[in-house]
């Protein structure tokens, strides 16, 4: 019965929403809650950005109005703003799900209601398989795994160590790595775990510093743990390339992890967080500066590459809305799946039937941390 | 041998943060028999309030001493505003309202501060210092030192001052205790403080290592509460043997066994252990005369 109202409602509602002189895009994120520091700047940057469109005269010479939730990373509460959003609310399209548990809450209501979703979280289940309504903007762990062995590949490095976090984001990730590291004729020796709120993890480094033959180690991890292995590892002096994950792709690890040891470390980051270090020639370089500048004006912080997310969503979808030069919701996600060479904070976005997240592995930036700041290394 | 010294070295590093999180545990539930789940968040807040005064340009010591006072200041308040109008309520009551109080902390700071991890520079440097092929950090060692003072500081208290005396008679029985002239309200308020101050200097002397956010009070006040369980609860003795076994237990299973079962080896400790001694290593018997 809530199946048929809410299709029902959401037929109404596409025929009913060409007629209203706003163009409702709802969202629900993680403003609070352990997710937090993922959904405020997500929550800061659509906020700015719609008063950012709405001030050039908005899309299509109609205002967006943003309708804009906070779950608190709560999947139940996710699922319940979603519902409302399409039944109250009738928003055109949802951007949010910070969490992946959040998003996966979220598709099937609307995929049952017909309107556009656009998560700005990382697991790869989210597009695949491919679901008609769902896209989204972060690229995947997968994708950052794969970044990280074409370099150890590039740099002969063929046996390595694994130390990853316990956590959702250190867990997924060390599967998806693992899922592919053979691709690269590279061999795992050694694969050590910590739990997300460890003191100490000389014990697993230890362990990998003493196996013979391995030449690197990889740590996938998220919040502090890198930071202290990070420390570690210069504590014990193993000596051999370590590299970090997305996770930690931030100003915030190399004064956590403190500039002494975090010299030499490489990880895969966006453009978004060496802005100032972009050639001119970078077709990313403007976008990022101009985001960066903004974000860093409106709210005294230093932007994130979360925030770049939603930056990235609320482009795609105003990009799409203009192009179908119509408000309704299937226009709008015909729209969205032919979105091509749109360039974001995140990457250059062409997205297909087959591809609804639309990034390649250039979106990625190999960086090497130098001197407390980072370098470009490719 | 270098392998097994620096497990061992791990241990004691980690094994110190949860001793030092467990003494906090002892003075309140000696005054009231209340476990008190918001020493998570005392060991926290003397992390939040070093960092953001660091930050703000004072120096580290001073940093640490307005963190520890102002906490103390905040142990005193949850005694005021919700314990002390509840007195009377059993015990069980008592602990679910300093559960509600940790919650309560934890959103107002990070309404107050933000939501990022933070740490400031340890006391002595980041230089290891090398023992026998394995190393240490300096900054292990103000934290083993800060657990030791702790330990004599509180057992002088509890053996050799007349205050201490006071405290375990109230817990004991508070109407005999007022009876023979021991003011318990005072008692309860001060043995606020004194854990609230004690779980912030833990958060000052642990933040180089294990970094701090909002949300890190949890997580230490379980394993601080584990090590008190396991030591014995109200014994400060407890508390350190406790802490240092749990931590020389996780990094042992990291060590030897595999990082993967590191936690459930160390639980998998305690419940035995509990098992064949409910009142833990050093717990005191609990005899009801009837």
């Amino acid at each position: 019965m809530k199946l048929f109202t809410t299709t029902a409602l959401a037929l109404v509602l596409g025929l009913a929403a060409p007629a209203l002189a706003d163009i409702k895009v709802g969202a629900t994120v993680s403003e609070t809650g352990p997710a937090s520091f993922l959904g405020d700047p997500e929550a800061k940057t659509l906020k700015l950005l719609v008063e950012e469109i709405n001030a050039a005269g908005g899309v299509n010479g109609e205002k967006i109005e943003l309708v804009l939730y906070d779950d608190g990373g709560d999947p139940n509460k996710a699922r319940t703003f979603a519902t409302r959003l399409v039944e109250d609310d009738e928003v055109i399209a949802v951007i949010g799900g910070t969490t992946t548990g959040t998003s996966m809450a979220i598709i099937p209501v609307l995929e049952d209601a017909e309107i556009p979703f656009i998560s700005l979280a990382g697991a790869i289940e989210i597009i695949d398989p491919v679901r008609p309504h769902t896209f989204k903007t972060p690229h995947t762990d997968r994708m950052a795994c794969a970044k990280i062995f074409e370099d150890m590949k590039a740099n002969g490095y063929t046996k390595i160590g694994l130390i990853s976090g316990s956590d959702g984001f250190g867990a997924s990730m060390r599967k998806q790595c693992l899922e592919i590291v053979a691709d690269y004729g590279i061999e795992v020796l050694a694969d050590e775990t910590y739990g997300p709120t460890d003191a100490d993890m000389t014990p697993q480094l230890t362990n990998i510093k003493g196996k013979d033959g391995i030449q690197a180690v990889l740590n996938p991890g998220f919040g502090q743990g890198p930071a202290i292995v990070t420390r570690n590892y210069a504590q014990l002096a193993v000596g051999l390339p370590l590299y970090q994950s997305h996770g930690v792709a931030s100003d915030g690890f190399i004064e956590l992890a403190g500039a002494e040891a975090a010299e030499g470390v490489r990880l895969p980051g966006t453009a978004l967080l060496v802005a100032g270090l972009l050639p001119e020639s970078d077709p990313q370089r403007a976008v990022v500066t101009a985001y960066k500048d903004a974000y860093e004006k409106a709210t005294g912080k230093p932007v994130s590459t979360f925030g770049g997310y939603a930056h990235d969503a609320l482009r795609i979808l105003v990009d799409a809305i203009s192009r179908a030069g119509s408000a309704e919701p299937s226009a709008i996600r015909d729209a969205i799946e032919a979105t091509s060479g749109l360039v974001g904070t995140t990457g250059t976005v062409t997205m297909s039937a087959e591809d609804h997240l639309g990034l390649d592995l250039s979106a990625f930036r190999m960086l090497e941390i130098e001197n407390g700041g980072w370098k470009i290394v490719e | 041998m270098p392998e097994l010294l620096q497990f061992l070295l791990s241990g004691i590093t980690v094994g110190a943060v949860y001793a030092l999180v467990a003494l906090g545990f002892t003075i309140i539930y000696n005054a009231s028999d209340v476990v008190n789940f918001a020493q998570g968040e005392f060991v926290m807040l003397g992390g939040m309030i070093t960092v953001f005064s660091h930050a703000a340009g004072l120096p580290l010591p001073l940093a640490a001493l307005i963190a520890i006072a102002a906490t103390a200041a905040v142990g005193v308040a949850l005694n005021k505003l919700a314990i002390e109008p509840a007195r009377g309520a059993p015990v069980v009551s008592l602990i679910i309202i300093t559960i509600g109080a940790s919650i309560f902390i934890r959103g107002a700071t990070q309404l107050v501060f933000d939501k990022q991890i933070h740490r400031f520079p340890a006391f002595s440097g980041d230089r290891p210092i090398a023992v026998g092929g394995a190393t240490i950090l300096p900054q292990s060692l103000w934290v083993i030192a800060g657990a030791l003072a702790v330990f004599f500081g509180l057992w002088l208290f509890f053996t050799r001052t007349l205050t201490g005396r006071a405290v375990l008679a109230t817990a004991n029985n508070r109407i005999a205790a007022q009876l023979v002239g021991i003011n318990t309200n005072y008692v309860m308020t001060l043995s606020f403080a004194m854990s609230a101050a004690i779980g912030a200097l833990a958060g000052v002397l642990v933040t180089p290592i294990t970094m701090t956010s909002y949300d890190v009070g949890l997580a230490l006040a379980l394993k601080g509460f584990a090590a008190a369980m396991l030591g014995g609860m109200g014994n400060p003795k407890g508390a350190l043997a406790g802490g240092l076994l749990l931590g020389l237990l996780e990094a042992m299973t990291a060590g030897y066994v595999s990082s993967q079962y590191k936690d459930a080896a160390a639980f998998v400790v305690i419940l035995a252990v509990l098992f064949a001694m409910p009142q833990g290593l050093f717990g005191r018997k609990s005899t009801d005369r009837v």
